[in-house]
């Protein structure tokens, strides 16, 4: 039985400092909390993960009647498929490292979002839109996470559905069988673009390089310092380091896509031991 | 008739010895089956009503945790039939597949599973981001929560090998060359090599067991796979357990 109020609800006498506030039927004793406020586990909610469970049953079931776990030819260290795919949830990584080095793509940049995402509950202090679904109240934070994963999901798709021979691009109506020209495509280091079209030898275009990728991290940490007050006031100095840490290097994951994809430009920086 | 074999069954030494309390047709016994069960206790005793509305949590986690204990039951089942050695491993899984009894639906339902905790794992991840519910004081949670999501890849990934097939054999040689990259520690990574790191001594050796993923490999990802990461993912989902009933639920519950 659940706890019933019954309507006899005795008003507080003002002379007194305490007062029988109501009376109640029930079989357990409840306290800080309204009458009806709570129901049992068992069965309510006990009832609910079952049925959860025997759906999720029932639809894997029903959907290995129609697709089935891939089996290939056994596996044959002198013969390298191609296209080599990573399993899905790989291939963003994968399609990364079109655009960046493997030590990056491959390794830095994973431990870096699996740290960006841990640091994440420490670096949003807005106090606001905890226990509800909400865009309005947290619109910049919701942006973080959607921008990181809608790059997680798009170079999924681009890396399931758009590469073909060699990991080109392939669109879904080119021909899957044939080679691209690879030489169609010249990708060139960004400080050889600065020697064609600035006139300037190549140590100086390899520093001019070096001082935008630097002026990238210093400007972007600089504009909300200076211009958007509120915003590094609520995160002080260590956090706001850390966050926009990320923050820059996320954004510059897009930029180095679109410069690579538009521009065919291989590096930003080349040092002697690492490119970026 | 009937309801005095009941009386005599719940009033008996073995019964009372199992569950201490009887039918859960009242407050007490429903709150006795809860909090004497050692499966069901890491539930509160009581919910607020709202908490039986499926649109703040979509059950996300608890389906994950379903498709973990389906992976481990369908999983052991496998195991009786596999042998994690590069002449058996692929016609074990052909035998999995053509030849045994229900071998195929398991297996199907092995891989499914796997798919569907990678992707239910994220869901979620974003449905707790959505509702904020990492804000303090539950910030510790979503970093254990982290960690069990690099777990599920990495589990994944290690499963991946298993079949011995050119998908297996393949993926894993790209992703585990990966790790020859590592700076530092890796022989191809920036300052591997002036730091004396090889291809017998560096990272990608120590995860394969040689230069080239073999029979080491195998056994590796065998045993990471089937005992060392379900080991890990075991811990910490209790760890995560008890921090959301330590910390409180976030939402209406």
């Amino acid at each position: 039985m659940e706890n019933k109020v019954t309507r006899e609800i005795f008003p507080r006498d003002s002379r007194k400092s305490y007062g029988l506030v109501e009376l109640m039927k029930g079989t357990v004793p409840i306290v800080r909390k309204e009458p009806e406020d709570t129901v049992y586990v068992w069965p309510n909610l006990i009832l609910i993960e079952v049925i959860c469970a025997l759906l999720v049953t029932a639809g894997l079931i029903l959907l290995v009647q129609f697709v089935h776990a891939p089996l290939r030819s056994l596996a044959d260290p002198s013969t390298t498929p191609n296209p080599m795919r990573a399993p899905w949830y790989f291939l963003g990584l994968q399609e990364l490292l079109v655009y960046f080095d493997p030590w990056y793509a491959g390794v830095a940049l994973p431990g870096m979002i699996i740290v960006g995402l841990m640091v994440f509950p420490y670096v949003d202090t807005n106090p606001k839109g905890t226990g509800y679904f909400t865009l309005t109240e947290r619109p910049f934070a919701i942006f973080n996470y959607s921008f990181g994963f809608a790059l997680w999901w798009v170079t999924i798709v681009i890396g399931t559905y758009l590469r073909g021979l060699d990991w080109q691009w392939y669109w879904p109506w080119s021909n899957h069988l044939e080679h691209m020209n690879p030489a169609l495509v010249t990708l060139v280091p960004l400080h050889i673009v600065f020697v064609n079209f600035l006139h300037v030898s190549k140590d100086i275009a390899k520093g001019l390089c070096d001082i935008l990728f630097f002026a990238y991290f210093a400007i972007g940490m600089a504009i909300p310092y200076f211009f958007m007050r509120k915003f590094y006031d609520s995160l002080g100095g260590a956090r706001y380091f850390v966050f926009m840490l990320f923050f820059l290097s996320m954004m510059g994951v897009g930029f180095k896509i679109i410069l690579r994809l538009l521009f065919n430009i291989k590096y930003i920086v080349v040092t002697p031991w690492i490119n970026v | 008739m009937l309801e005095n074999v009941k009386e005599k069954i719940v009033k008996s030494q073995v019964f009372r010895s199992i569950f201490r309390h009887g039918f859960p047709d009242n407050d007490l016994n429903r709150a006795y089956v809860v909090f004497s069960n050692v499966f069901l206790h890491i539930h509160p005793v009581k919910v607020r009503r709202s908490a039986l509305r499926m649109r703040y949590t979509f059950c996300l986690g608890g389906i994950t945790l379903f498709l973990f204990i389906m992976l481990t039951v369908t999983g052991i089942w496998l195991m009786f039939y596999y042998t994690p050695y590069t002449g058996l491993a692929y016609s074990n899984i052909q035998d999995i597949q053509f030849v045994i009894f229900g071998g195929n639906l398991m297996r199907d339902l092995h891989r499914f599973a796997a798919h569907g905790m990678v992707l239910f794992v994220w869901l979620h991840m974003t449905r707790v981001f959505l509702t904020g519910a990492y804000k303090a004081p539950r910030e510790f949670n979503w970093v254990v929560g982290v960690v069990l999501l690099v777990n599920t890849l990495i589990l994944s990934w290690t499963g991946y090998l298993l079949p011995w097939d050119q998908l297996a054999y393949w993926a894993v040689t790209v992703g585990t060359k990966m790790a020859s990259y590592t700076p530092f520690i890796g022989q191809n990574g920036p300052w591997g090599a002036q730091l004396g790191f090889l291809p017998t001594n560096d990272i990608m050796f120590m995860l394969i067991g040689g230069t080239v993923v073999g029979q080491n490999a195998l056994i590796r990802f065998y045993v990471l796979h089937c005992v060392v990461l379900p080991l890990v993912v075991t811990v910490f989902l209790a760890v995560h357990f008890w921090r959301i009933r330590k910390d409180g639920f976030s939402g209406p519950l």
